[in-house]
């Protein structure tokens, strides 16, 4: 896909997102928002991967380590085939296979359970080391948050990555600098982030994760390193797109109300949501 | 006497009954398991000598990950493993895996339903010296609460090995306790070992109470059977060696047969082999019943036996509950 076409699919991404979470009635709205340019730039630009073979044996994995903001994840999986767009609908409801928080045994191509913080990376970390035993040619993928730097989990990862020079794993941080209680930095400060990974025997980008380019172009990088797992450090604005909940923290963990989603879908589709007003 | 039909070692009550710790069990039952199968690695957080994940390590050593002192990445690394095809058996100290990284398991392992065996050593209260802090007594507890977990507590090493080449096979998250001590090495490699069944190891003719025992303490429930014996109180003892999912059929039978139950394992009294035995029978055939086992208290540092013996966990402890719970039927 040309970079115009992968904007206007993380648009469409971001206004199913809402969607989902105005049907829902509860869940994560910034996150998943910030984080569509770059699920739309591995779904359907980067990863090697079968909607309708979700568990072939040569896919490339994707591992969502911040399981909440998966409304993201389903409805670029719904945009790639893996389900039908309709079922987004059902997010958090009884019975669906969209659960609040992913869970590998309900929906085929999630991968992995995830939700409580810090334990993706070292999923990931797995998952790269054994394919490297069995000389399996896939590349790890792994999506997590900056807020769960906290984690202590997240940083045995780190150390077992670097120990094992995991070439074939790549780690996007969605670096949006909000959590639950506030500002990162305000939380417990992770800076210099990029300083942390490179001591821990990284390779190290930091991109504009809403740059379709920049993006493509970083996995591109991270393809060539050898010897060193690659962290892209990707900053984005948590609730991109939908101007009123662009950087704000009080939109973490919260859904809009049918009247703030009738808003933010006319702001996606009549402004782009500042990304391409002309797509519509 | 003794179950003819569960071959027990004909040294069983004799003084130079050979003594091993179940952790070397576990050790020569990853080697089996290695060899069996080419999917099997070992993954240790910096002890690999005294869980004797150092057998595997020597025999296979591509197939060994050391993970340092780690044990929520030990945990997650294993999660990941076992969701590429793998099936890792993870090696710490009970106190730190599960101990420490429940969490870690209750997500990324059994709800996730990954094939991961955690393996955790220097279980109990006969780690000794070592103190409080590693007499890891809630393992049980907090394991088989967690659904699609299997958890095995076996009774010697010969026990041990069997149930880490079985784990090897079962497909599902799996958690087996080991002991650091030596104990007696009173099954044999004819003995049955099936997960989730229960062996019945002393039997009697009309019997007035069942004793039913986890991991090494079963020996001292058999040494609780003879003398009782010689009391003219007849018993039944059954080697429960999966807690989760338990044989409910077996309990439920010597409940009827006995009219009585004792628990025995070394672990809290609370939620452990005793919760698991009570909830079976409280449901199906209410019965009085005594638990042995650590009395809801923090263990200290001592020799095994001085501990054992100070917190209540020795045969004459198990001749008494068992007395009592036998008055109580009155």
């Amino acid at each position: 896909m040309s970079t115009e076409e992968l904007e206007k699919k993380a648009n469409d991404i971001r206004r199913d997102i809402i969607k989902s979470l105005v049907a829902a009635g509860s869940g994560h709205s910034a996150g998943p928002l910030g984080m569509a340019d770059i699920f739309a730039a591995l779904y359907f630009e980067i990863m090697h991967h079968d909607p309708a073979n979700p568990f072939w044996e040569d896919r490339d994995r994707l591992i969502l380590s911040n399981g909440h903001i998966c409304p993201v994840r389903y409805a670029t999986m719904a945009h790639a085939g893996y389900f039908p767009i309709t079922e987004l609908k059902t997010l958090r409801k009884l019975g669906s296979r969209l659960q609040g928080h992913p869970e590998r045994k309900k929906l085929p191509g999630v991968e992995t359970t995830s939700g409580p913080l810090g334990s993706g990376l070292a999923q990931s970390c797995g998952i790269a080391y054994a394919a490297r035993m069995d000389n399996r040619r896939f590349r790890v993928f792994c999506i997590c948050s900056d807020g769960e730097h906290e984690e202590g989990n997240h940083w045995e990862a780190v150390m077992f990555a670097g120990k094992n020079k995991l070439s074939n794993l790549t780690l996007f941080v969605d670096r949006n600098n909000i959590q639950i209680d506030g500002f990162t930095e305000d939380v417990m400060p992770l800076e210099p982030l990029v300083d942390k990974y490179k001591a821990f025997n990284w390779h190290v980008l930091h991109i504009d994760g809403h740059n379709m380019q920049e993006i493509i172009d970083s996995v591109a990088h991270a393809r060539a390193v050898y010897e060193r797992p690659t962290a892209i450090i990707a900053h984005t604005i948590p609730g991109k797109g939908v101007d009123f909940m662009e950087n704000k923290p009080e939109w973490h963990g919260k859904p809009p109300t049918a009247e703030e989603a009738r808003k933010a879908l006319h702001e996606l589709r009549t402004l782009g949501g500042k990304i391409k007003g002309e797509h519509e | 006497m003794i179950n003819s039909k569960v071959r027990l070692s004909e040294k069983i009550f004799k003084k130079n009954i050979e003594q091993i710790p179940t952790r070397q069990g576990y050790g020569e039952g990853l080697v089996i398991a290695g060899e069996k199968d080419e999917k099997v690695v070992v993954l240790c957080a910096d002890l690999t000598e005294s869980t004797r994940s150092i057998l595997f390590k020597e025999k296979f050593p591509n197939r060994f990950i050391e993970i340092g002192v780690a044990e929520q990445a030990l945990a997650t690394i294993a999660a990941g493993m076992a969701n590429y095809g793998k099936i890792p058996f993870i090696s710490s100290y009970a106190a730190f895996s599960p101990g420490r990284n429940w969490e870690q398991i209750r997500t990324t392992i059994a709800l996730n339903d990954v094939p991961v065996k955690i393996g955790g050593a220097h279980a109990g209260i006969s780690v000794g010296p070592d103190g409080a802090t590693h007499q890891m007594l809630e393992d049980i507890s907090i394991m088989r609460a967690m659904p699609n977990m299997i958890v095995i507590s076996p009774c010697d090493s010969i026990e041990a090995k069997k149930a880490t080449v079985e784990a090897a096979k079962n497909d599902k998250p799996t958690y087996i306790r080991f002991a650091r001590e030596k104990t007696p090495v009173f099954t044999t490699e004819e003995t049955p070992f099936k997960i989730g069944r229960a062996e019945i190891f002393w039997e009697s003719n009309d019997p007035q109470v069942t004793i039913i025992g986890t991991g090494p303490l079963a020996y001292e429930a058999l040494i609780a059977a003879r003398d009782l014996a010689k009391s003219k109180i007849e018993s039944i003892v059954i080697n429960c060696h999966t807690i989760k999912p338990i044989d409910e059929r077996t309990i439920i039978r010597a409940a009827k047969l006995t009219g009585c139950v004792v628990t025995v394992e070394e672990q809290q009294v609370t939620g452990g082999l005793g919760g698991a035995v009570s909830e079976v029978l409280v449901k199906n055939y209410p019965v009085p019943m005594e638990f042995v086992g650590m009395p809801d208290s923090f263990g200290e540092s001592g020799q095994p036996d001085e501990l054992l013996t100070k917190y209540g966990m020795k045969a004459k402890d198990i001749v008494e509950a068992c007395k009592r719970v036998v008055e109580r039927k009155m």
